[in-house]
This record gives C-alpha cells, sequence and structure tokens, in this order.
C-alpha cells in the first residue's frame, strides 16, 4: 500500500518536467475546473453533443500528450467510473418516454442518449482529473488552494490531513500485518469484534498524535497561522498556457451552439 | 459513492455549490467552539484517521464486505462541526488526487455526504440519546441507528437532486425506492462498523468520545481511588 513513492496520496503524482508539469498550480486547477464547466453546460439531447464530446476528448488527450501522461494511466484512472457506468446502464431500463428496440429490450430513447451523456462527462472530467493529479504534487495543490483563497484554516485542516495521512495509514498497516501474522483471517462477520477495535484504537492513536503536533507546534511559536512567503507572480504567458484547455473546451462548445 | 461531473445540470451543481460553501463556513466557526485553536491539527488528524479507516474493508454478511463512510462516527467521536470538515476534506483531497467524484460536483458530494449526512444522523443521535438511558447501551444505540439513517437519507437526497437537475426523465418513485432500499442495506453495514468501533473507543478513552459527554458526567470513568495510602504520598 504505501510501498509507492510518496505514500498512499502521492502515489498519482507522476514525477517530470514537462510544460503542463511547469505551470503554477493554482492555474491548472482552474483550467481543469474550467474544463469540467464547460464538459457538463455541454446539452445533453442536441444532435451535435457527440461532436463536442469528441472536440473535448482530442483536447483532454492533447493536453495528457503534452504532460507525459500515458494511455495506461489514463485508462487506470477511469476505473474510478465503474459504480456509476452500472447506475448509467440502469438509465435506459428506468427512464420514461419513447422506447426503442435494441437488441430485443425495449429501452428508453431519452435514458440511452442521457446515459450515453452521462458516461461521456464523466469520463471527459476524469481524464482532466487525472492529468492534473499527474502532474501536480500533492504539497502544490494545496499551495494552489491557498492561493485560490480558500479559507486558511480549511487550507490547514487540509495541509494536516496530506502530512499525516501516510503516517496514519502506515499505522493501519502495521496493524493488518500483526493481526495477519497471528493468523487472522476477516471472512465472516465475527471478524467485526477484530476490526472494530483496531479501528477504534486507529482513532485514539490519531487524536493523541493530533494533540502531541499541536503541543509541538505550539513550543515552536504557532499562533494560529503558518508562515508562507509572497506568492511568486504568474507571467502572462503562463495563464493562457493554462487556459488554453477551458477556452478550447469553450470555443467547441460555442461553434455547436451557433451551428447546431 | 461519489457524484461524478455531469450527472447534474449545471445550475443544480452551483445552488449545492452555494449550500455546502454556506455549511463549510458554519462548520468552520462550529469546530472552533468545539476545538478551539487546536482545531486545524486535531481535524486534520481526525480527517486522515477517516480517509484511513474509509480503506479498511469490513466483512459485514453474506459474504460481503463494505468500507465505512464515517460521517456519524466521526460526529459523535469528535463533534458534528469538525466531522463535516474532515469529510469535506477528504471529499477534496478525493476528488482532486484520485478523481473520485467530479470537481464541479464536489459541492454536490460535500452537501450529501458532509452536511445531509451527518445532519440527519447526529440529530437522531441527539434526539435518540436524549430519550435512552445514559448508558454506554445508550450511546451506542442512538449512533447505530443515526448512522443507519444517514446513509439512505443521503440517497434519497441525491435521488431528489437527479430529480431537480438530472439528465434524464426517469420515474422517481422508482429510483426513490431502488436506491432507498439498496442504501438501506448499506446503511445496516455502516450502522455495525460504527457500533463496534464507537465500542472499542468508549471502552479504551471515553473522554475523547464528544458524543459521550453526558455519559461522562452521569458515571465518574475514571474515579480516583477514594483514600490514598499513607506510604504513598
Amino acid at each position: 500500500m504505501a510501498a509507492v513513492h510518496g505514500g498512499v496520496l502521492g502515489a498519482a503524482y507522476l514525477a517530470g518536467s514537462s510544460p503542463v508539469h511547469r505551470l503554477p498550480p493554482h492555474l491548472k486547477l482552474v483550467a481543469v475546473l474550467g474544463f469540467a464547466l464547460v464538459v457538463v453546460a455541454t446539452p445533453v439531447h442536441a444532435d451535435w453533443a457527440w461532436a463536442a464530446h469528441g472536440g473535448h476528448l482530442a483536447l483532454v488527450l492533447l493536453a495528457a500528450a503534452v504532460a507525459g501522461v500515458g494511455p495506461a494511466r489514463l485508462a487506470r484512472g477511469l476505473a474510478i467510473e465503474v459504480p456509476f457506468v452500472l447506475f448509467a446502464v440502469l438509465l435506459p431500463f428506468v427512464a420514461q418516454g419513447p422506447r426503442v428496440e435494441v437488441a430485443g429490450l425495449a429501452l428508453s430513447e431519452s435514458g440511452l442518449v442521457a446515459a450515453g451523456g452521462l458516461l461521456a462527462k464523466a469520463t471527459l472530467s476524469v481524464l482532466a482529473a487525472v492529468v492534473l493529479a499527474a502532474t501536480t504534487e500533492p504539497r502544490a495543490l494545496l499551495a494552489g488552494l491557498e492561493r485560490l483563497r480558500l479559507p486558511a484554516l480549511l487550507v490547514q485542516i487540509l495541509m494536516f490531513m496530506m502530512r499525516y495521512t501516510d503516517v496514519v495509514a502506515g499505522e493501519l498497516a502495521r496493524m493488518r500485518v500483526a493481526r495477519e501474522s497471528r493468523g487472522f483471517r476477516g471472512r465472516h462477520l465475527g471478524a467485526l469484534r477484530v476490526l472494530g477495535p483496531a479501528a477504534g484504537s486507529l482513532f485514539v492513536r490519531s487524536y493523541e498524535r493530533g494533540e502531541r503536533v499541536h503541543l509541538a507546534m505550539l513550543s515552536r511559536g504557532y499562533a494560529g497561522r503558518l508562515p508562507g512567503g509572497p506568492a511568486p507572480a504568474v507571467p502572462a504567458r503562463a495563464w493562457l498556457a493554462a487556459l488554453a484547455l477551458p477556452l478550447g473546451a469553450a470555443a467547441v462548445l460555442a461553434t455547436g451552439l451557433l451551428l447546431g | 459513492m461519489h457524484v461524478p461531473d455531469g450527472f447534474l445540470d449545471a445550475p443544480t451543481s452551483a445552488a449545492t455549490a452555494a449550500v455546502a460553501a454556506a455549511g463549510v463556513a458554519l462548520a468552520l466557526r462550529g469546530a472552533r467552539r468545539e476545538l478551539d485553536e487546536r482545531t486545524a491539527p486535531l481535524a486534520g488528524l481526525s480527517a486522515a484517521f477517516v480517509f484511513a479507516v474509509q480503506m479498511v474493508n469490513f466483512p459485514v454478511g453474506a459474504g460481503t464486505s463494505g468500507h465505512l463512510m464515517g460521517g456519524v462516527l466521526a460526529a459523535v467521536l469528535v463533534g458534528p462541526w469538525t466531522a463535516a470538515l474532515c469529510l469535506t476534506v477528504v471529499l477534496v483531497v478525493q476528488a482532486l488526487l484520485f478523481a473520485d467524484g467530479g470537481l464541479t460536483a464536489i459541492g454536490t458530494n460535500v452537501t450529501l455526504l458532509g452536511l445531509v449526512a451527518i445532519g440527519v444522523g447526529w440529530g437522531a443521535f441527539r434526539l435518540l440519546a436524549a430519550v435512552l438511558p445514559t448508558t454506554r447501551g445508550g450511546v451506542l444505540a442512538a449512533a447505530g441507528v443515526g448512522a443507519f439513517l444517514s446513509v439512505p437519507v443521503a440517497a434519497l437526497a441525491f435521488t431528489g437532486l437527479f430529480a431537480l437537475g438530472g439528465v434524464a426523465d426517469v420515474a422517481l418513485g422508482t429510483v426513490a425506492a431502488a436506491m432507498g432500499g439498496v442504501h438501506a442495506l448499506i446503511g445496516l453495514g455502516e450502522a455495525a462498523i460504527t457500533v463496534v468501533v464507537l465500542g472499542a473507543v468508549l471502552a479504551v478513552r471515553p473522554d475523547l468520545v464528544h458524543g459521550a459527554r453526558a455519559l461522562r458526567r452521569a458515571t465518574l470513568l475514571a474515579g480516583r481511588p477514594p483514600s490514598v495510602p499513607a506510604g504513598a504520598r
């Protein structure tokens, strides 16, 4: 579990020095969020929807290529979608409206269209998010969120969570190794009597660690804020490069709206 | 469990984002009351705990296993406001680092899993804890019911949002019944895991359990010995 360098949270990061890696993190966050907004705003029932999805797919694949994120990596990122593929597959069966005959099954026409649209949009956004996670370290993402004026307390909570997730997950892994080396095999309901207390003691250890961390911070002069230098200026070129993705996607959408 | 991009239309996503932002702002104030200036490290470590414990697969019977959502467990352990922040932080990390849950749907996910699930679960817990006897069993039963309710209620809230801003015209009754039914089963697992984990913490460090403060007042849990032997001074 923690075998990957960078731990549980850093597992998504792909070290590199592509132009996408070098972009300031807050610009990448804005770009991916803007891209996702454009994808969500694409009307599902329009005739040209699939052309627009295709254009968006081309854009996000281009971004992945520039970032050096390979197809295997993108495919692994898509695995997260599986539960919602199941939901989308159900839609043609439960949706109302006129029916069409597909392979001997009477499916709802609007349900089919909606399910296709859902899957396309979710896939496009997941691809963009995978490129973001693969080119930005968790630490940099945090700096980006701070730069985007997320409340300071929330940023600090996020920071502690990111720093200590590997520690807490490591304790969990050691507990599992200890359990299993004593012959534990959690296959039936009775295992709850073992796993429950394990999770409970993990909470006690996490909370007590939080108290110790707080005292250590106080002794080093913590007064509710973390020190940080002034944020570096962002050249206009970086803005242009980052916004190429959402602006390109918006151009595809606008073309569809005008011509369709 | 997390809503991806594109399931709800843009206006609904924007509306839930506004609700989530307001809720998180309230939770930031509330968590300061619960944890004072220790908020950042303790809420951060609690969020790391929630994230880690979501990776544990608990066997829940009939050969299936499930993992915890942890909203109600966290609320009873560290207080509802801090728990809402923990869930928010976990959802943000999952969306940004694992593409689990859409970026435009972060507001929806925080509203459903952070605010609705914890709000309903904590409300049920408080109501029951007031009615039931202030014993260990009473607290555990109240937490179990709260955890059970939180899952189908969040699923039904999602169904409601899907009816408002979904992109398919589905028969609402059918979807509500299916979502409610499936998630009632998941809720049973959530309740079982919550009760077992909470019981373990109550046995070791009852003073850490936010939702069991009444218990601490009713029975002196770690009382000093009534008389210290003379030789021990």
